[in-house]
């Protein structure tokens, strides 16, 4: 999905003459950004206050939605600082109060395994761009078959401004019903799981 | 209840935020955004609420009762379009035969404004319902106790 929104997106045209230029200061910016959530990443895993912890999380949504400005998927951008930055933050907070308010510090050889976990899943990931086509290579699978289509059949199929709303409620509008449904269960598995609406629930400490 | 600078902001904020959550819903088609993002800002506005005031205050206005029948809403009224389009001879969710004589396209217009209402109904109720399941769940944290 974030695929089809990230070409969409993309898909809007620059001035030629200003293109050196702006690229010079997009890939700044862009070099900029991703260092800062490096930065904020290293200092989250630091980090013992939990309270820290979520703010900085916070903190590193919001750094992915500047990124996604960046590269212009605003759509993707727009989900990511609402959802990432805003409510979830709040949610980690709501269930930090539930819980510890420090972590605690794992033993030395505990931490092998997930450390070497971790390097061989960056490393396949990072091992994984290499076959990746450039950003905004028109001969990507991804702008190439159906996602020119779009491109090119949404304002005789659809007639709406933005292509993402299109593909994503219209071309795509099952696929939005799935998403849809999903974020239903979540609600639904969340009421099952913690159930304050019931009859004193939550509240009374039954579990 | 939080601190007064908090209260106040947040007391000035919340109209906007509605304001700009319905923005954002209906005005989907022609900028970024749609359902998704304005049922998460719609739902963080009360969040927001919620947090300044208290959980009672928030679910006096929402009271908690309604956010499942809000989320399962939202669901029917994705599916139940589908089914409208069914019904009048096309496929599942196809919106042009909402308005079949219409040169441009106004069926693909009203379906899509009706599906982003189902999506931002079904997540702002569900982001609700998450929060309130969670903050439900103990006394409000002292502002000392981080």
């Amino acid at each position: 999905m974030s695929m089809i929104l990230f070409f969409a997106a993309a898909a809007s045209d620059a001035e030629p003459m200003m293109e050196v230029t702006g690229q010079a200061a997009s890939v700044a910016i862009e070099i900029l950004i991703l260092t800062l959530l490096v930065a904020t990443a290293v200092s989250m895993i630091r980090m013992r206050q939990l309270f820290g912890v979520a703010m900085l999380s916070g903190i590193y949504s919001l750094l992915s939605a500047a990124f996604f400005v960046a590269l212009d998927a605003v759509d993707v951008a727009f989900t990511e600082a609402a959802v990432g930055a805003g409510v979830s933050t709040v949610l980690v907070l709501s269930g930090i109060a539930l819980t510890a308010k420090r972590e605690m510090p794992v033993d030395r050889r505990r931490q092998l395994l997930p450390l070497l976990i971790v390097f061989v899943t960056g490393g396949a990931l990072v091992y994984s761009t290499i076959d990746m086509p450039a950003f905004g290579d028109p001969q990507a699978p991804a702008n190439a078959y159906v996602g020119a289509e779009y491109i090119a059949q949404t304002p005789q199929d659809v007639e709406v401004p933005n292509i993402v709303t299109a593909v994503l409620a219209s071309y795509r509008g099952f696929d939005t019903l799935g998403e849809t449904v999903v974020v239903f269960t979540a609600g639904l598995a969340c009421l099952l799981l913690l159930g304050t609406t019931l009859r004193g629930g939550g509240k009374g400490g039954r579990d | 209840m939080g601190h007064l600078i908090l209260r106040v902001t947040i007391k000035t904020l919340f109209a906007p935020i509605i304001l700009f959550a319905l923005y954002v819903q209906f005005h989907g088609d022609y900028g970024p955004g749609g359902g998704f993002q304005a049922g998460v800002i719609l739902a963080s506005a009360f969040i927001l609420h919620a947090l300044g005031f208290g959980l009672d205050r928030c679910q006096r206005v929402i009271p908690p009762s309604w956010l499942p029948v809000g989320m399962a809403l939202g669901v029917l009224i994705y599916a139940g379009t589908g089914v409208y389009t069914l019904l009048f001879g096309g496929n599942f969710l196809d919106y042009d035969v909402i308005q079949p004589d219409s040169h441009h396209h106004a069926g693909q217009h009203i379906g899509i404004i009706a599906v982003e209402l189902g999506v931002g109904l079904a997540v702002a109720a569900t982001m609700l319902q998450i929060y309130y399941a969670f903050a439900g769940r103990e006394p409000e944290p002292m502002d000392d106790s981080w």
